[in-house]
């Protein structure tokens, strides 16, 4: 498991110290270890009285790693990024945040978040807002940086508006600078794009991807998963407290599907057919899942001793399966086992 | 690292209490009382003409104080409803949720808001208490013995009762908060009222009442010794032993061990609200 390897590469400058004695060495060591991850948190637990939230959560989120956590309304996503910033405090787990623990504020000084639910002192202006949050992270940031912090969400020419005047897309734009002001190298956005249009989700998109140019670690929680597909390179699947699935996109969608349309099929034709992977029909209609390691000749031979077969052929469709539809997958099969 | 989180949020309270209404209506609250008091002292003055000058420092000692009480009640509810709100209700709109991910801890984020609101509500009881004083030294001629105690110790109610203000603020929602910390306020100016009247009728456990009440919740006896320093000597000496105390006259000044009791009431209440805090899920 990810978390382990993660686990001990953290622990090693602690144990590291007292052996090797020296500074020097102890420094010499802890600059070839590979950087810990940005997130990596352990057993996460937290009950609300009878209800629990979140129940033995463990993940990583890799440097400069695109994350995404999904997950059904009420899966505990927002409580488990709570804990992550120690805004919850979690009834058993750890949580190290760029390699130190969770529960020390130092821990958070690179890390920028946008909370699901968003306000911002509305007696403020929005430099004054960034201006506040640059000092708190007490981050030396000029103040062209700032300018340029809104400019990049698209409210520059707001940035002497009081933030009690803000639309809520606005305000959410403006959570976003705040987020990115103090040059994170973690952000974490808990659905960043609830109160966007179409144009504002597209730059919210656009955003992400420059930040995973630029190398810093996302955690990003969205329903909107076609979103979370362009975006991210691993996702998080939470259900009922719980880790359902994780892995990358080409884990998790690996397989393909292709679907026919054919008739005149016979007996060998169907038993080719079903060589090829797992096949369903529905009538003329005939849907093969392909296994992940699929080459190239694969289809075109499937094809070809279709034809050889005799097999008259209508329409032959490769497709992948979306995220989207493996999620659903992910939540029945998790909820079949709960009712049974 | 601490000290620049409870600086900025100290700060950041002064600048939002000046840019929030309540600031302004405060305002015109305290110039209406002002003015109402300039005009109420000098046709005081003119109805009663012929005062001679100790009549008149008595008067004015005594007026004094009734206006001082007006004016510690708007410091007190006003910084006890201000504290209530911007606590609770930035934990309750999210407001807190950013800040609170920032690197700090969240007693010094508590402290810097009762830092910025101890300045708020002291600098209010200077700047009107010093007016007050002006207005009747203008009409009557009678400047208070220890103006500057008076005011450290009105300035410490406010304290006492924002304290109190937060404490709430951190377990009940915000507009509860002021309410109640107004209505412990209230309840122990009448405890303390309560006690005088046992003190006068000798009974003990009625009296008893007003100490209880003034060590639980220190905000009534910081007004009796405000108004002890207030007050002109000599009209303590013509009063004699007849009336002893009433609500607005105190005979003696606060000991040492009561300030520092009232110094330790805060550091504990705040404390409190800092380990209340600490532990609540935002």
């Amino acid at each position: 498991m990810e978390p382990v390897t993660a686990g001990s590469a953290a622990a090693g400058p602690a144990t590291a110290g007292p052996v090797v004695g020296s500074l020097d060495a102890a420094a010499r060591l802890l600059a070839a270890l590979p950087p810990a991850p940005a997130v990596w948190c352990s057993g996460l637990h937290k009950r609300y009285r009878r209800q629990t939230a979140v129940d033995g959560v463990s993940f990583t989120v890799g440097r400069g790693e695109v994350v995404g956590l999904l997950g059904p309304n009420g899966a505990g996503k927002t409580t488990v990024i709570k804990i992550l910033l120690g805004l919850v405090r979690p009834d058993a787990g750890e949580v190290l945040l760029l390699g130190r623990p969770g529960a020390e504020p130092g821990a958070r000084a690179r890390v920028g978040y946008l909370p699901e639910l968003f306000r911002y002192q509305p007696w403020l202006t929005a430099t004054e807002v960034l201006n506040l949050h640059v000092r708190l992270a007490g981050a030396a940031i000029p103040t062209e940086e700032r300018r340029e912090c809104l400019a990049l969400v698209g409210l520059a020419e707001r940035a002497g508006d009081r933030v009690g005047g803000f639309s809520k897309g606005m305000q959410q734009r403006l959570g976003l600078a705040v987020a990115l002001v103090a040059r994170p190298e973690l952000v974490i956005l808990d659905e960043p794009t609830s109160a966007l249009d179409p144009l504002g989700r597209a730059d919210v998109r656009d955003l992400l991807l420059s930040l995973k140019e630029r190398g810093v670690a996302v955690l990003l929680n969205s329903h909107l998963i076609g979103e979370v597909e362009r975006v991210c390179d691993r996702v998080v699947i939470l259900d009922r407290g719980k880790v359902t699935a994780s892995g990358t996109l080409a884990e998790l969608l690996g397989r393909r599907e292709l679907r026919l349309r054919l008739d005149r099929v016979g007996a060998e034709a169907e038993a080719r057919l079903a060589a090829a992977g797992h096949l369903t029909r529905t009538g003329n209609s005939f849907t093969v899942t392909l296994p992940a390691d699929l080459d190239d000749s694969t289809v075109p031979g499937l094809v070809a001793d279709l034809v050889a077969l005799g097999v008259r052929i209508h329409a032959v469709e490769p497709s992948r399966i979306s995220l989207e539809e493996r999620l659903l997958d992910i939540l029945r099969a998790g909820s079949g086992e709960g009712q049974r | 690292m601490i000290l620049r989180t409870v600086l900025t949020i100290a700060a950041l309270t002064l600048h939002e209490a000046g840019r929030r209404r309540v600031l302004r209506s405060l305002a015109v609250l305290t110039v209406a009382l002002l003015a109402l008091s300039a005009w109420g002292f000098s046709r005081l003055n003119a109805e009663f003409g012929g005062l001679t000058s100790g009549e008149a420092r008595v008067a004015g000692s005594t007026v004094l104080n009734l206006v001082m009480f007006g004016l510690s009640l708007i410091a007190a509810l006003g910084t006890a409803l201000l504290a209530g709100p911007t606590m609770a209700g930035e934990l309750e709109s999210g407001i807190a949720l950013a800040v609170m991910t920032r690197p700090v801890r969240r007693a010094a984020v508590l402290v810097g808001k009762w830092l910025g609101l101890v300045i708020f509500g002291s600098g209010f009881v200077a700047v009107t208490g010093v007016a007050q004083f002006v207005i009747v030294r203008a009409t009557f001629g009678y400047w208070p013995p220890h103006p500057v105690t008076g005011l450290v110790l009105l300035a410490l109610q406010t304290t006492v009762l924002l304290t109190l203000g937060l404490l709430l603020s951190t377990a009940i929602s915000p507009m509860a908060s002021g309410i109640v910390a107004v209505g412990l306020f209230g309840a122990t100016w009448i405890a303390g009222v309560v006690g005088l009247i046992g003190e006068a009728l000798d009974n003990d456990s009625v009296a008893q009442v007003g100490t209880v009440s003034r060590m639980v919740l220190p905000t009534d006896g910081l007004w009796r010794g405000a108004m002890n320093a207030f007050q002109d000597p000599a009209l303590l000496l013509q009063v004699g032993t007849g009336i002893e105390e009433s609500p607005f006259l105190s005979m003696s000044p606060l000991t040492a061990t009561y300030l520092a009791w009232t110094a330790l009431w805060i550091v504990l209440v705040l404390g409190l609200a800092g380990l209340a805090f600490q532990r609540r899920d935002l």
